[in-house]
């Protein structure tokens, strides 16, 4: 027994307070700030752009429009078709990705020191002068086509798709990105160009870079790469206020395994109360093995190989989902022990000892995320995009330590909501029947 | 099979096909043996106060038993579980209550433990994953319930996925012989019964200095990795019984097979095929080398042959795709699959892949594309050591798998070394439709 004893006084010891980077911010000669970390150890930039509204902004009846833009930006660009830029890419050895999302548009870059120039000026036609060549399109159409067909077929994007329906009214939140069957088999090249035109602007961008590059270089790369694009987008949608109906939704898919997602209202990062929910969430369903529902569902009952909850802090919405998965003939019992734990942990708080496992937890893994240069331009072109100093990585540990345990039994009190808690279930699940409106 | 997949866990460990790997001189990795057998091997990298301890074992999957399918991955579940000095779930609790993550995996051939913490909480992690290594406690009743999670577990990865149990009746016809054949995670049949005998049998065979690897990257020394490897691992004995590791091998392939697999949840068929093909080996990685470079020339990426001819050339396909890891103990697969657009069949996308793979064979490889892909394979080496766990996980991988830390540092000379005529020869060779098995995915009414 004596081995207890080391682990717990250890436990007590310092870690390291905090994220141990210097961020500078950039502005361009032309006006565009970006934050920057310098590190020369390895000679490459990552560099990670944000387009604020994404997907959002787009036409309901033309749904999927940015979607399939987004996938047609490395296609062909300036004077090149797309097996030109790729080949061009490919031997530069750069890496670009492009990805859209609800709330934002993505490009992520790693290039080298050595052909740094060569390597903007290609990203930079990708995102200035894309072409949208018919045979492109056609290519991609298809390819998200395929996409949109497995989907109807796949129980997770079932139950995203359902869940996102039933609480988001006639938000954009409400529908899949992707768009359906319809709406994109009936995209013209115009509508991407407009896609275009609406999501990529200067009114909206967030930069950060991370390794071998100066401020002064970095400032020139700002102009260069965005500059020319047009001066404003088009308008974000208003806030998406989610209803929750509670009770369960039952779709019925013939497949072994339910998939669940469940959610109630959530709590904005601007929020007085948002690291009291955080670390709520974290003893709730976001640590891993630590928390609660993990250890009542799966370490004491063995119902499901993984279950998780999570604040989700969208620009017009905030949300606290959840997801788990359990057989047919097993989920209806994992449902009850959620809604029981959600139950508990509102009536009855957290002990002392959660709060402070959690704090040391959340405190300790805070500095340990900043380890990588593709990593670091991650994170902090995501705080730029919540509004949050720059200087925030070297306070956040001091804003989880300040909340005390009557911050985060309250907030339990106030804003979990186990009647608001409502759950879709995708399978045939046994004992379970649909019971909200 | 991870114990658990969270999107917080960013440990990746499929490498991409052996591309990366840091230029030898700008990676510091020191690798030495303690007396009592146990391989380490330090990995320094210094930007952040962190430290990646990871435990790998030379057992996985293809080492079990016949008859118990599973085994390997559910005592790594039940590794979490009770020892002499710990409670039940009291490791993972300690490390979370030290701001770390920790996670397991197993593979075919090997079954590995991380901690990811900060760099002064090594000797800790030490201290724990030493204990477990030989003081684990079992108890039924923890046994039933972890059971039920490994069997959700095969339910969520592999009985709700149509594409996953297409590729667990594939990976069973292509081996003849080696227990490559049966799936990680077990049959569903084998893992109801696994039980604590099962479990503890695996463990005390396999679970030894003698045959385990620890693999320390980040923000560590190699002297100080030395003291606390002799201070916490130092003391246990070597396992004198640990057998040799045999396993049964392939005999020669020489019928080809074909299998139709159909579900009602498939929306998109489509072709794949596998072929028995050549691994990397300690001292001769040539042919492999060529094998990576020829999966990357026919089907990786908007360049690529099969891309070129069937998506580009002609519109056969939405997506295609050759796909080769040498990283294997025994003898691995070349892969290759076709997703068909829409209106093409099943048979016309296979016969128009067939095309493609006997053109390349007379009309070989464009050497601008070489160019790329050796300049793409150079650049890869600096990317990676942006990332110190992927270092750790390749370096894991090979010494688990038949392959020295010297080997490691060859490769990406052996890969810029290989020819146009290498990879020609590589194909010629792999492409041998008598050791392969080719299979269509179906939605379950026929459409064809």
């Amino acid at each position: 027994m004596m081995r207890f004893i080391l682990p717990l006084m250890l436990a007590l010891a310092a870690l390291p307070a905090r994220a141990a980077i210097e961020i500078k911010e950039v502005v361009s000669p032309g006006g565009i700030t970006a934050w920057l970390v310098e590190d020369h150890t390895i000679p490459f930039t990552a560099l990670e752009v944000r387009f604020r509204g994404g997907a959002s902004v787009e036409p309901m009846d033309k749904r999927g429009a940015t979607n399939l833009m987004t996938a047609l930006l490395e296609e062909g660009a300036g004077e090149m078709d797309a097996r030109a830029f790729a080949r061009a890419r490919d031997g530069l050895a750069a890496s670009f990705r492009y990805s859209v999302s609800d709330d934002a548009l993505s490009v992520s870059a790693q290039f080298l020191t050595e052909n740094r120039d060569a390597a903007v000026d290609l990203l930079r036609q990708s995102l200035i002068q894309p072409r949208f060549d018919a045979e492109a399109i056609e290519r991609v159409r298809a390819q998200v086509l395929s996409g949109l067909r497995s989907d109807e077929k796949n129980p997770q994007s079932i139950a995203a798709r359902r869940f996102d329906g039933l609480i988001f009214g006639d938000h954009p939140y409400a529908s899949s990105l992707d768009g359906t069957i319809e709406t994109v088999s009936a995209l013209t090249r115009d509508d991407l160009r407009a896609a275009h035109a609406a999501t990529l602007a200067r009114d909206r961008i967030y930069v950060s870079a991370v390794g071998d590059i100066t401020e002064a270089e970095l400032g020139t790369l700002l102009d260069k790469l965005l500059g020319d694009l047009p001066a404003t987008g088009a308008a974000l949608p208003g806030p998406a206020d989610p209803v929750f109906p509670g009770g369960v939704d039952v779709v019925d898919f013939p497949t072994p395994q339910s998939v669940v997602l469940f959610g109630q209202p959530g709590v904005g990062q601007e929020d007085p109360d948002f690291f009291a929910a955080f670390i709520l969430d974290h003893i709730l369903g976001g640590g891993g093995f630590e928390s609660r529902l993990m250890t009542e569902v799966r370490e004491k009952r063995g119902l499901t190989y993984g279950i998780y909850t999570y604040l989700a802090d969208r620009d017009h919405a905030q949300t606290w989902g959840g997801s788990v998965a359990s057989a047919n003939d097993r989920v209806a019992e994992a449902v009850d022990v959620i809604r029981a734990e959600w139950t508990r942990l509102q009536t009855e708080g957290v002990t002392a000892e959660e709060l402070e496992n959690a704090k040391t937890y959340l405190t300790g893994a805070y500095p340990l995320r900043f380890d990588g240069n593709g990593t670091i331009a991650n994170i902090i072109v995501g705080m730029q995009m919540r509004g949050l100093p720059i200087d925030y990585a070297a306070t956040r540990n001091d804003k989880v330590n300040a909340v005390t345990l009557e911050d985060v039994n309250r907030v339990a009190r106030e804003v979990l909501d186990p009647a608001a808690l409502s759950f879709v279930v995708v399978g045939q699940p046994e004992g379970l029947t649909g019971t909200s409106n | 099979m991870f114990r658990l997949t969270a999107a917080a866990v960013s440990l990746a460990l499929s490498l991409t096909l052996g591309l990366s790997r840091p230029a030898m001189a700008d990676e510091q990795v020191t690798h030495f043996t303690l007396d009592n057998g146990m391989d380490v091997v330090v990995i320094e990298d210094h930007r952040a106060p962190v430290v990646v301890h990871m435990v790998w074992y030379r057992a996985g999957s293809a080492d079990e038993p016949a008859g118990t399918s599973g085994i390997a991955h559910f005592l790594e579940h039940l590794m979490f579980k009770r020892t002499e000095t710990m409670e039940s779930g009291e490791f993972s609790r300690t490390v979370a209550r030290n701001g770390g993550q920790d996670n397991a995996f197993t593979s075919y051939d090997y079954t590995g433990y991380f901690q990811r913490v900060a760099a002064d909480r090594l000797g800790l992690m030490m201290q724990m994953e030493a204990d477990r290594m030989v003081n684990l406690r079992l108890d039924d009743a923890e046994i039933a319930t972890e059971r039920e999670v490994i069997i959700e577990e095969r339910n969520q990865r592999v009985e709700n996925s149509p594409a996953a149990l297409f590729r667990e009746q594939k990976d069973a016809v292509q081996y003849l012989n080696h227990r490559y054949g049966v799936p990680i995670i077990g049959w569903r049949h084998e893992m109801v019964s696994l039980d604590r005998d099962d479990a503890l049998a695996f463990y005390e065979r396999f679970y030894a200095p003698n045959n385990a690897i620890l693999v320390v990257a980040g923000d560590v020394t190699p002297d100080e990795v030395r003291a606390l490897a002799q201070e916490h691992y130092g003391p246990i004995p070597a396992n004198p019984a640990l057998p040799e590791r045999l396993r049964p091998t392939e005999p020669p392939q020489t019928a080809e097979r074909r299998i139709t697999f159909r579900d009602a949840r498939v929306a998109q068929p489509y072709v794949s095929r596998s072929y028995l093909a050549p691994e990397r080996d300690s001292g001769a990685q040539d042919t492999a080398a060529a094998l990576t470079i020829l999966a990357e020339v026919l089907g990786s990426g908007t360049t690529s042959v099969m891309a070129e001819a069937l998506q580009f050339d002609s519109q056969v396909a939405t997506f295609t795709g050759a796909f080769y890891s040498g990283m294997s103990l025994d003898k691995t697969t070349f892969d290759v699959v076709v997703v068909p657009s829409e209106g093409v069949t099943l048979e016309e996308a296979e016969a128009a892949m067939d095309k493609v793979l006997a053109e390349f064979l007379t009309t070989g490889v464009d050497p601008e594309q070489l160019d790329r892909i050796k300049m793409q394979l150079r650049a890869a080496q600096i990317y990676a050591r942006d990332n110190v766990d992927s270092i750790a996980n390749r370096y894991g991988r090979a010494l688990t798998q038949g392959l020295t830390v010297e080997d490691v540092q060859a490769w990406p000379d052996i890969l810029q070394a290989v020819t146009a005529d290498d990879v020609m020869a590589a194909a010629r060779m792999v492409l041998d439709r008598r050791q392969a098995v080719t299979g269509w995915l179906m939605a379950e009414e026929v459409t064809q």
